[in-house]
């Protein structure tokens, strides 16, 4: 009893915390005003929509800081409570037993492993083909073809992904035994097609779950890519034409450099969807006992479907507070990330 | 079909009845027996009225037989309702215990160490809270083998078969209780449920209880044979043991029928016990009663353990935790009048929902402390 309010306790102080992080927050960014202040004294006044739109936009902005760090302070508020008892070493153990509070034994090791490599699986699969779909859109296709075929990729990602989940398990699962059971035969020398530990026959394994996402994060994909390349300065292109350049040489000399940052950022955009994704590979992926071992026909679980999976049974906020432990570990990844895109961006900017 | 078998299930309540009252009027007053109210169990006065809504939460193995009581009770009491939040057992206790909801469902009876009961009487106005088990969920060892339909298991082996150490099923140990049967030389693909379930809590009791000490993971609500692979909920154990030759998983009768998994035999000491209502009746009719007075807190191990000839033991036994007293007057006759159509009328449409109804010594135990809720 005693335990459970000290467990609590942390909580309500995060709470607080996170809403006096407002009013703190604000005096910070009237900073910038007295410069326009300044302005105001050299114009002759500001229009008052202006200032509207500004304090609206600022707000907005601010909100969303003050929310994702609000997220982040209480994930790790209710998670140090549940840390502290853990036995085994939260980042290097694969153990996952939470049902006993008196000897909680978990740590995120394979729920890492097993959601960064389901995910950069799918990436692999889903870059050239969206990058190839988006080229074909903007350069090759009859404009009156490439809007409806735009719309039709768009309606990939309306589809529910407890759709994606049933589909990829009971449809596709089957179809790819076969290729699973030729690549481990031929290729099982190399560790990542492995025979792996559970049966390729169910299904379940990392190389299902993969294709699956791949054909879920390829709208994201190719739209933002489609936008971005359709976004070639026309001079650009008209010059290589000019030159002489084939359709290809157009491609590969003015289209692609133009478009490279923001096709790897809306990659990274997919990637974030991966890696979050939930439902899906909660009904796909088959749990296993044993231990990750680097290849595609492995079990396991994300740290998404793992907490998806115990949520309905959560009762003891120490138990639960676990699976918190294990959603910062996917949040500080989603957030590294979505740094390294940002910065791949921010390399590109030659062409802005 | 569903019509004949209701109507065996009402004849078979119906004579249950009449060699009750037959009974009861021998030692009581006569001719009062037959408006007796727990001597009959379709001609139990059930009083209607009192909240209109009720409000109850807790375990989701209970889902579907909540949803036949309601419909049992709706026609029983015109414009009475009843809402079902599955949120799971943990869910049901907490918010029954903060006067949330009227009452809880729960897999696991109150733990005193946790203070579950202590609060439980603390929101019942200082009365105790009692566990009503209404739902009973038979367990189905279910299993696809080609060539193989029948096929006989007892505790030990079970559990064997579940943490690892019988790995084939031509195993000696299998073959020692299936004389007869031509096994193949074929891998055991153990299925088992990834995500925390009562069911798993209650299978890994079980074999905790029944296997002679070769279960030694212990138990709780995730699988901890350390073997096999794990699938989600009830539908997707039951569809991927169903899709593999070899398979074999633990899961509600219900699911292994509608996947046609075969269903193995219990030899409990007494020679193979198949899995029907009948055989589930008598482990519950044989059932030991933990808790005081009308406080049914059933005793796990005279279950499990079982030794009454022709008594299939595994099954998953579900609560309703609802206050002895300290409800307000309405919301008494409301919980009064639900629990009463549950425990009768609403163990006719059971079967169907994959559960197994109680049979009528049990009944008569359930109505005597529904009526005595106050």
């Amino acid at each position: 009893m005693n335990d459970r309010i000290v467990a609590k306790r942390p909580a309500g102080t995060g709470d607080a915390g996170a809403r006096e992080g407002v009013p703190a927050a604000r005096p910070a960014t009237e900073a910038p005003i007295p410069p326009t202040t300044e302005a105001d004294q050299n114009a002759p006044h500001v229009r008052p929509g202006d200032r509207i739109f500004r304090g609206l936009a600022t707000g907005s902005g601010i909100f969303i800081v003050v929310l994702i760090g609000a997220i982040g302070l209480f994930l790790l508020l209710q998670a140090i409570p549940s840390l502290a008892l853990d036995q085994v070493s939260f980042l290097t153990s694969r153990e996952w037993s939470t049902g006993d509070v008196n000897n909680m034994r978990f740590g995120i090791l394979d729920l890492l492993l097993v959601t960064v490599v389901s995910s950069a699986f799918a990436l692999l699969i889903a870059m050239p083909i969206a990058l190839g779909i988006a080229l074909f859109l903007t350069q090759y296709a009859p404009r009156k073809l490439s809007r409806p075929f735009a719309y039709v990729i768009d309606l990939l990602s309306a589809v529910p992904s407890i759709i994606y989940g049933l589909w990829g398990l009971l449809v596709l699962a089957p179809v790819l035994t076969p290729v699973g059971e030729w690549l481990t035969d031929v290729l099982g020398w190399f560790p990542l097609f492995a025979e792996g530990n559970v049966s390729i026959e169910l299904g379940g394994t990392i190389f299902t779950a993969g294709v699956v996402l791949a054909v879920m994060i390829l709208p994201i994909i190719t739209a933002v890519s489609r936008e971005v390349f359709d976004r070639t300065p026309p001079a650009h292109i008209e010059g290589a034409i000019a030159l002489g350049a084939t359709k290809w040489e157009v491609v590969r000399t003015t289209v692609l450099p133009f478009g490279k940052a923001g096709y790897v950022s809306a990659s990274m955009l997919g990637l974030g969807r991966a890696l979050g994704e939930t439902i899906a590979l909660m009904i796909i992926l088959s749990a296993t006992n044993a231990a990750f071992g680097w290849s595609l026909f492995d079990g396991g679980a994300t740290f998404a479907s793992k907490i998806a999976l115990a949520a309905p049974e959560f009762n003891d906020p120490r138990s639960a507070g676990a699976y918190i432990a294990a959603g910062l570990v996917l949040f500080v990844l989603t957030f590294v990330v979505n740094a390294i895109a940002r910065s791949i961006v921010a390399g590109h900017k030659e062409y802005e | 079909m569903k019509t004949k078998r209701h109507g065996a299930v009402v004849g078979l309540i119906a004579a249950g009845a009449l060699l009750l009252t037959a009974c009861g009027s021998d030692n009581n007053t006569p001719g009062a027996g037959g408006t007796s109210p727990n001597a009959s169990a379709p001609g139990v006065d059930v009083e209607c009225g009192g909240k209109a809504k009720l409000n109850a939460e807790g375990s989701s193995a209970q889902k579907n037989a909540i949803d036949t009581f309601i419909q049992a009770y709706q026609q029983k009491c015109a414009g009475a309702d009843l809402a079902y939040n599955p949120s799971g057992s943990g869910g049901g206790v907490k918010n029954f215990n903060a006067g949330q909801v009227d009452f809880g469902g729960t897999d696991s009876p109150l733990s005193k160490d946790k203070g579950e009961v202590e609060a439980a009487a603390k929101r019942c106005a200082t009365n105790p809270a009692w566990h009503l088990p209404l739902v009973f969920g038979p367990v189905a060892v279910g299993f696809k083998l080609d060539g193989v339909q029948d096929l006989v298991l007892n505790g030990e082996v079970t559990a064997k078969i579940f943490n690892g150490a019988v790995k084939k099923w031509n195993d000696p140990a299998i073959a020692a209780l299936n004389s007869g049967a031509t096994l193949p030389d074929k891998d055991i693909k153990v299925v088992y449920r990834s995500d925390e379930s009562g069911t798993t809590d209650n299978f890994q009791k079980y074999l905790k209880i029944a296997s002679k000490g070769a279960w030694t993971q212990g138990d709780g609500k995730q699988f901890k044979g350390g073997v096999g692979e794990g699938k989600e909920k009830s539908a997707g154990v039951a569809q991927a043991a169903a899709s593999v030759d070899g398979a074999v998983t633990y899961v509600e009768l219900s699911f292994a029928q509608d996947n046609k998994l075969s269903i193995a035999k219990i030899d409990a000491g007494q020679g193979a016990v198949e899995l029907t209502s009948e055989t589930v009746g008598k482990a519950i009719d044989g059932a030991k009663i933990k808790g005081e007075g009308n406080d049914l807190v059933l005793d796990l191990d005279s279950i499990y353990g079982t030794t009454t000839a022709g008594a299939y033991p595994l099954l998953l036994a579900t609560y309703e935790i609802v206050c002895s007293k300290g409800y307000d007057a309405d919301t008494a006759k409301a919980v009064k009048a639900f629990l009463t159509v549950a425990a009768t009328d609403g163990q006719a449409g059971l079967a169907d929902a994959g559960y197994a109804p109680v049979p009528k010594a049990f009944q008569d135990k359930l109505l005597t402390a529904i009526k005595a809720i106050a």
